[in-house]
This record gives structure tokens, C-alpha cells and sequence, in this order.
């Protein structure tokens, strides 16, 4: 099964850059105020999955994974548009992107 | 029209009258509504007249059912009888005076349509009491009765004086009543379980076929039976509510408490007579507290300077002359008894109503004096029912106290002989109270007595059918040396008309006996009578002050430390153990640990509503933080079972 790996580098190599990857987007999704940053972060973290899966996809010589790309691919532009809509109607609001301001519905 | 109808009409009326005045009571005038009460009641009395006269041995109507169970079946049915249709007339006969009497008593009072809502009540519970075929549906008036006892007791509970003691009174009567209560329900689940059924006329029939049933389960029967009647019918131990129970208005202490309720306990028995036939036992018990009650209670009337008081503890002694007879067995004695009792007590107690009333709320007899001139017409009437009580011969009172003392003497001698002492106590306080209000000179303050007046004729009509009653109510029940073939007609009608009763026969004694027992009674009477008029109106003697009393008169007066007596050895202990449950059970304990409980509860829900800051940041922390656990959970799982 190892002999599928066509690239050179290890697939450690791929696992990490896809952790790190997903370990930005997850912090930027905590630290970050902007409500379009945190977007950009999600998409990140999808990213990361979706390399993972290519990855693991190549490596197996199972094409399976590839298809579930194209699937998430799909969810998270559809998530993106909505998302963003969202941010605009939040900021007709408060007139703010700020995602500290949105916490009305706490108490 | 036929039996039943009647007898649903009879019940009808009164509760009719009892929900027009109570829903609508506070639109009509005063006039309307004492009209409704006291016509509800008279119609009921006519339609008990048409039943009477129709009376033919037992008739049960059954109206619905109650409870139903594999063998046990529980009627709302009546029955009507001789015993039943005798004391429905005496409670509406004597209750339509009443309620007439109270339009005129009540008339300056406020909760005139309640009084009426409650006296209307009142006797439809009796009613239902009496008329009931089996002890569930007594048991219901026994409860509705209570009720409206309570209520009419405390009826002036917001009285800027005697509000608060008006209370008192009332829930001292509740309570004693509640314990005579328990005797009677756990009378009743004994005889479901002996007899599987309350049907009066039943257990009668499981009785007569029956022989063998006699011992230890009739013994505890008959004297829970019993508890129930001394709650209700005031006996020792359980008589000092009766006194207390004077704060209600006086036509309520005529009609409840001397005529009708607390003669409950007497019916009772007599219902239950072929019970208590088979407990020989409890019949004793009976006769001696019925003994001890009327003695002491005599004797606590002697020095009582409320003029309500005095024929509160008259009334208790007469209901333990009553009880005696029942412990001869002589049943139809004790109800004779109980019918003139009835005429004379409610005739005094209405007439101390129209002294009140006309003294303008004054209860004292030291305040009185010489009322007979300014009264005419109470004077007359009450002097016809203190002779009738004190047994002046010829009265109704003679008759039917000398039916009892004969059974005494038959019986037993010590008995006659503290019946003897009781019964001239009787005339003694009966007539050291007649003295001392109506005759020498008024003692209440010339500008009271310009004010005092006698009453108008809403409450003497009362009065003067009462004081005739009293006079003629001997004639129901002559004894045989007068009109050999009529005499005795109570006691065949009561015997021939009434289950059970039929197979008991009252002694009567011969000639001879009967006639010195008259004549001693006679001259005891009027021996008292003659000695309390040298001594209250010749002398000039009248109620000392509580500080000039000497040993028996003190003794007398403090109604023989029996409250005093009770508070120490129960109240003063139950109050004692509530107060450690409620201070220290209740508030310590359970309080206190309900609200720590509580405060748990909020402090740790206070501590975890930090987590839902509304930051998502922080929701997102928390979620990657659960995430990163898991992981780690699992990673170290893997690593450790390798």
C-alpha cells in the first residue's frame, strides 16, 4: 500500500500540514473578533479535513475520501454564502462585525 | 302524596332555604330572608305532622348509592320510624320557634342572612342525622351538625370585645367534638368489619339471627359508639365545650346546643339499642358516667353568675340524666326525656335570650333584678320552664325526670340517691337564677333600666308555644296511676314503631312505689322552691363577688378546675410538643434544609451560568478543550491497553 505514495516526501509531511492547518483555523476561530475572519477560519479548518482526506485517500490508493472532498467542497461554499449573509444582516444591525457584540441572548 | 316524596320534600326544604339565603341572602331585606328560613323549617314540620300521622311500622327509601364493593354496599337511604319521625318533629317543631325567635334577636345584627344560611344548615344536618337508615349517612349530618355548631358558636368572631374568645370557643367545641368523632368512625369500620354492612335494621336482623355475637367486639363497638355520644351530647370527659359554646348567639344555644345537636349522642344510642344490649358492660359505663356528669355538672351550675352559663351546665347535668336512662336500658325513658328537655331548656334558653336582648348584651345576673314588672311576658314563660325543670308536679319536667329516677330506684339505690342530690341541685340553681333576675331590685344602673324593655312578638309567640309545650308535655307519656288505658302512650309508640325497641320493655313500678316517688320528688321540689324565695327575694340574698366565695362556692364558680385540669394534663403538653416541632422540627429541619436545598441548587446553577458567557469564542474554546479531552482520552486508552 505504501508503494501508491507517488510523492516523495513522507506522509507525515501531509498530516502536519494539515494539523498545523487545522490548529490555526481552530485558534483564529477563538482568538479572532471579526466575523469574517472567523469565517475564513472554518473554512481553514475544512481545508484541513479535506487535505486530510486526500491524503489518507492517496496513501490507501482508495479513491473513496476524494468523493467525500467534492461533498464537503460543496457544504462549505454553501455554508460560506450563508454565512456571510448573515453577516450582513448582523451588521444592518448593530452595525458591527464584531462577534463580542452578539451576545444579547445570554441573559 | 306518597311516603317517599314526602320525605325528600321534608329534606328539601330546609336546604332550599339554606341556598336561597346563602347565595342570595345579602340583596334580600331582612324580612324575606328570616320568612324563607323560618317557613323552609315550618313546612318541613307539617310534612314530618303528615308522615307522623301516616306512620306505619319501617319504611326505607333509598335514593342513590353511594359506595359499592363486592360485599359491601353503602345507601344514601332513609328511614322512617318512630325513633326517626319523633325526632324530626322535635327538631322542626322546636326549630321553626327558633328561627322565628332569632328574626327578632337577629334583627340588629349584620350577618343576618348567614345566621339564617347557617340555622337552615344546621337542621337540614339533623335532619339527616336522624332520618339516615344506616350510620353512613348519620355520620354525615354527625359531621355537618359539628359544622354548624362550630360556626354559630364563633358566629361574632370579629366582635371588638369577645371576638377572639368567640373563636376560641368555637374551636374548643370543634375539637372535642373531632375527638368524639374519631370514636364514632372507629365504631363504624368495626361494624363493617363485624357485621359487613351499617344498614341499621340489618345488623339488627344479623343480631337477632345471631345469638353468639356477643364479648369483646360488641364491648369495643358499643364504647366507641359511646365516645362518639359523649363528644357530641357533652358527658364527662368531654362536656366543657358545651359551656364555652354559650358565645354563640342564644337562639343558637337553644336550638344546638340544649334542644337538638347535643341530644345526637342520646339517638344515637337509642338507634343502636340492640348493640349496646349485648354489651352489658359498656351499659355501666354509661350509667356511671351519665351519673358523674349530671352530679358535678349540677353542681358546677350552683354559683355560675352568667345567666347562659347556668343553663349551659343544666343542660349538660340533664343530658347525664339522660344518659343514665340509657344505662338502664331504658331507652324510650331517656327520649321522653329528651322531648321535654327539649321544650323547657329551649324555652329558658330563648327566654334568657329575651333578657339579654331587652338588657341590651348584658349576661350577668348581679347586673339584673326585678325584670318580671319590666318583662311580663319572659317572666311568666321562664318561670314555667324553671318549674318544669326543677320537677314542680304536673310540669312536663316531673313526669319525665320521675320516669328516670323510678328506673333508678329499681335498678340501683346508689344511683337514685346521687339522682336525688342532682335533681335538687337542679331546683336549686334553677331557681336561685329565676330569683335573682327577675325578682328584687334591678342592680344594673337606672339608665339601663330605662332602656329595658320586652321583646317584641316575633320572639314571645316563641316563648308562650313553649312554656304551653312545657306545661302539657308531660301528657305524652303519663305514668299509670293517671288514666290507666292512655298512660304510657310515648313509650308503646316508641316501642311498637321503632326496630329493636320493640323487645326491650321498660319497668314500670306498681302503685304504691310510684306514688311515694311523686310525692317525695314533689315536696323536694317545692321544698327548694320555698326556700329560695326566703332566701333571694325575703332575705334579700343575692351572687356575691367571685372574692366573698367561700370553699364549695369557689369550687362552684371555677367549674371545678376541669379546664384548668385539662389545660395542664393535655393542652399545655400538646402545645408544648407542637411548639418543639414547630420551632425546632419544623424551622431548624425541614426549613432549614429545604431553602439549604434550595440554595445548592442556585449557587451551583449561579456557578455553571458563567460558562455561557454569549463570547463564541469561548464556546469554541470549551468545545476544541472537550475535543482535545476526548482525544486525549482515547490516545492514552490505546497506548495503555498496548
Amino acid at each position: 500500500m505504501q508503494a501508491n505514495m507517488s510523492i516523495g516526501t513522507s506522509l507525515d509531511f501531509f498530516l502536519f500540514v494539515a494539523i498545523a492547518l487545522f490548529a490555526i483555523g481552530a485558534i483564529g476561530a477563538m482568538t479572532r473578533k471579526n466575523m469574517i475572519v472567523l469565517l475564513m477560519c472554518i473554512e481553514l479548518m475544512l481545508n484541513a479535513v479535506n487535505l486530510m482526506l486526500v491524503t489518507f485517500s492517496t496513501y490507501y490508493g482508495n479513491g473513496d475520501a476524494q468523493i467525500f472532498v467534492f461533498f464537503t467542497m460543496v457544504v462549505a461554499a454553501a455554508e460560506a454564502t450563508v454565512g456571510l449573509s448573515i453577516i450582513i444582516m448582523a451588521y444592518r444591525n448593530l452595525k458591527s462585525i464584531d462577534i463580542d457584540m452578539y451576545n444579547q441572548l445570554k441573559n | 302524596m306518597p311516603q317517599d316524596l314526602t320525605l325528600i320534600l321534608l329534606l328539601s326544604f330546609p336546604l332550599l332555604g339554606f341556598a336561597i339565603n346563602g347565595i342570595f341572602g345579602k340583596q334580600l331585606p331582612k324580612m324575606v330572608i328570616g320568612s324563607i328560613a323560618t317557613v323552609a323549617v315550618f313546612a318541613s314540620f307539617l310534612l314530618a305532622t303528615s308522615l307522623f300521622s301516616r306512620l306505619d311500622g319501617t319504611t326505607i327509601v333509598n335514593l342513590f348509592n353511594v359506595l359499592d364493593f363486592e360485599n359491601l354496599q353503602i345507601n344514601a337511604s332513609f328511614q322512617i320510624d318512630a325513633l326517626s319521625i319523633w325526632m324530626t318533629l322535635i327538631i322542626t317543631g322546636v326549630g321553626s320557634l327558633i328561627h322565628l325567635f332569632s328574626i327578632g334577636y337577629m334583627s340588629h345584627d349584620e350577618g343576618f342572612y348567614k345566621f339564617f344560611t347557617y340555622l337552615n344548615l344546621f337542621i337540614f344536618s339533623m335532619l339527616i342525622l336522624v332520618l339516615g337508615s344506616n350510620y353512613f349517612v348519620l355520620f354525615f349530618g354527625w359531621e355537618g351538625v359539628g359544622m354548624c355548631s362550630y360556626l354559630l358558636i364563633s358566629f361574632h368572631y370579629n366582635d371588638a370585645q369577645k371576638g377572639i374568645a368567640n373563636s376560641l370557643a368555637g374551636r374548643k367545641a370543634f375539637i372535642m367534638n373531632r375527638i368524639g368523632d374519631v370514636g364514632l368512625l372507629v365504631a363504624l369500620f368495626m361494624i363493617i368489619g363485624q357485621f359487613n354492612t351499617l344498614e341499621y335494621t340489618k345488623i339488627g336482623h344479623l343480631i337477632e339471627s345471631n345469638k353468639a355475637l356477643t364479648g369483646g367486639a360488641m364491648f369495643f363497638i358499643t364504647l366507641s359508639l359511646f365516645i362518639a355520644a359523649t363528644g357530641k351530647s357533652a358527658q364527662i370527659p368531654l362536656f366543657t365545650w358545651l359551656p364555652d359554646a354559650m358565645a354563640g348567639p342564644t337562639p343558637v344555644s337553644a336550638l344546638i346546643h340544649a334542644a337538638t345537636m347535643v341530644t345526637a349522642g342520646i339517638y344515637l344510642t337509642v338507634r343502636s339499642n340492640f348493640l349496646f344490649e349485648l354489651a352489658p358492660f359498656t351499659q355501666n359505663i354509661i350509667l356511671y358516667t351519665g351519673l358523674a356528669t349530671t352530679l358535678f355538672a349540677a353542681f358546677m351550675a350552683l354559683r355560675q353568675n352568667d345567666i347562659k352559663k347556668v343553663l349551659a351546665y343544666s343542660t349538660v347535668s340533664q343530658l347525664g340524666l339522660m344518659f343514665v336512662a340509657l344505662g338502664f336500658g331504658a331507652y324510650t325513658v331517656a327520649l321522653f326525656h329528651v322531648t321535654t328537655h327539649a321544650f323547657f331548656k329551649a324555652l329558658l334558653f330563648l327566654g334568657s335570650g329575651s333578657v339579654i336582648h331587652g338588657m341590651h348584651e348584658e349576661q350577668d345576673i348581679r347586673k339584673m333584678g326585678g325584670l318580671a314588672k319590666l318583662m311580663p311576658i319572659t317572666h311568666f314563660t321562664f318561670l314555667i320552664g324553671t318549674m318544669a325543670i326543677s320537677g314542680i308536679p304536673f310540669l312536663s319536667g316531673f313526669f319525665s325526670k320521675d320516669e328516670i329516677m323510678a328506673q333508678a330506684l329499681h335498678h340501683n339505690t346508689f344511683a337514685y340517691i346521687v339522682l336525688v342530690i342532682a335533681v335538687t341541685m337542679t331546683a336549686v340553681y334553677m331557681f336561685r337564677l329565676y330569683f335573682l333576675t327577675f325578682h328584687g331590685e334591678f342592680r344594673g344602673g337606672d339608665q339601663l333600666k330605662s332602656k329595658v324593655h320586652e321583646s317584641g312578638p316575633s320572639m314571645t309567640l316563641p316563648l308562650i308555644i313553649l312554656a304551653i309545650l312545657s306545661i302539657f308535655g308531660g301528657l305524652l307519656n303519663l305514668p299509670g296511676l293517671f288514666f290507666k288505658n292512655s298512660a304510657h302512650w310515648f313509650d308503646h309508640f316508641l316501642s311498637a314503631g321503632t326496630f329493636g325497641l320493640n323487645h326491650i320493655h321498660p319497668v314500670h313500678l306498681d302503685f304504691a312505689t310510684s306514688i311515694q316517688l311523686m310525692i317525695f320528688a314533689s315536696i323536694v321540689a317545692l321544698s327548694v322552691l320555698i326556700w329560695a324565695y326566703l332566701n333571694y327575694v325575703k332575705k334579700g340574698n343575692i351572687a356575691k363577688d367571685d372574692k366573698d366565695l367561700n370553699g364549695w362556692e369557689r369550687l362552684s364558680a371555677a367549674k371545678l378546675f376541669v379546664d384548668e385540669l385539662y389545660n395542664v394534663l393535655i393542652v399545655n403538653p400538646i402545645l408544648a410538643i407542637s411548639d418543639f416541632t414547630g420551632k425546632i422540627i419544623d424551622i431548624k429541619l425541614l426549613r432549614n434544609g429545604v431553602y439549604a436545598l434550595a440554595d445548592g441548587v442556585l449557587n451551583s446553577a449561579n456557578i455553571s451560568r458563567k460558562w455561557q458567557s454569549g463570547f463564541l469564542s469561548s464556546y469554541l474554546f470549551w468545545m476544541v478543550f472537550g475535543l482535545i479531552i476526548f482525544v486525549a482520552y482515547y490516545i492514552l486508552k490505546i497506548s495503555v491497553w498496548h
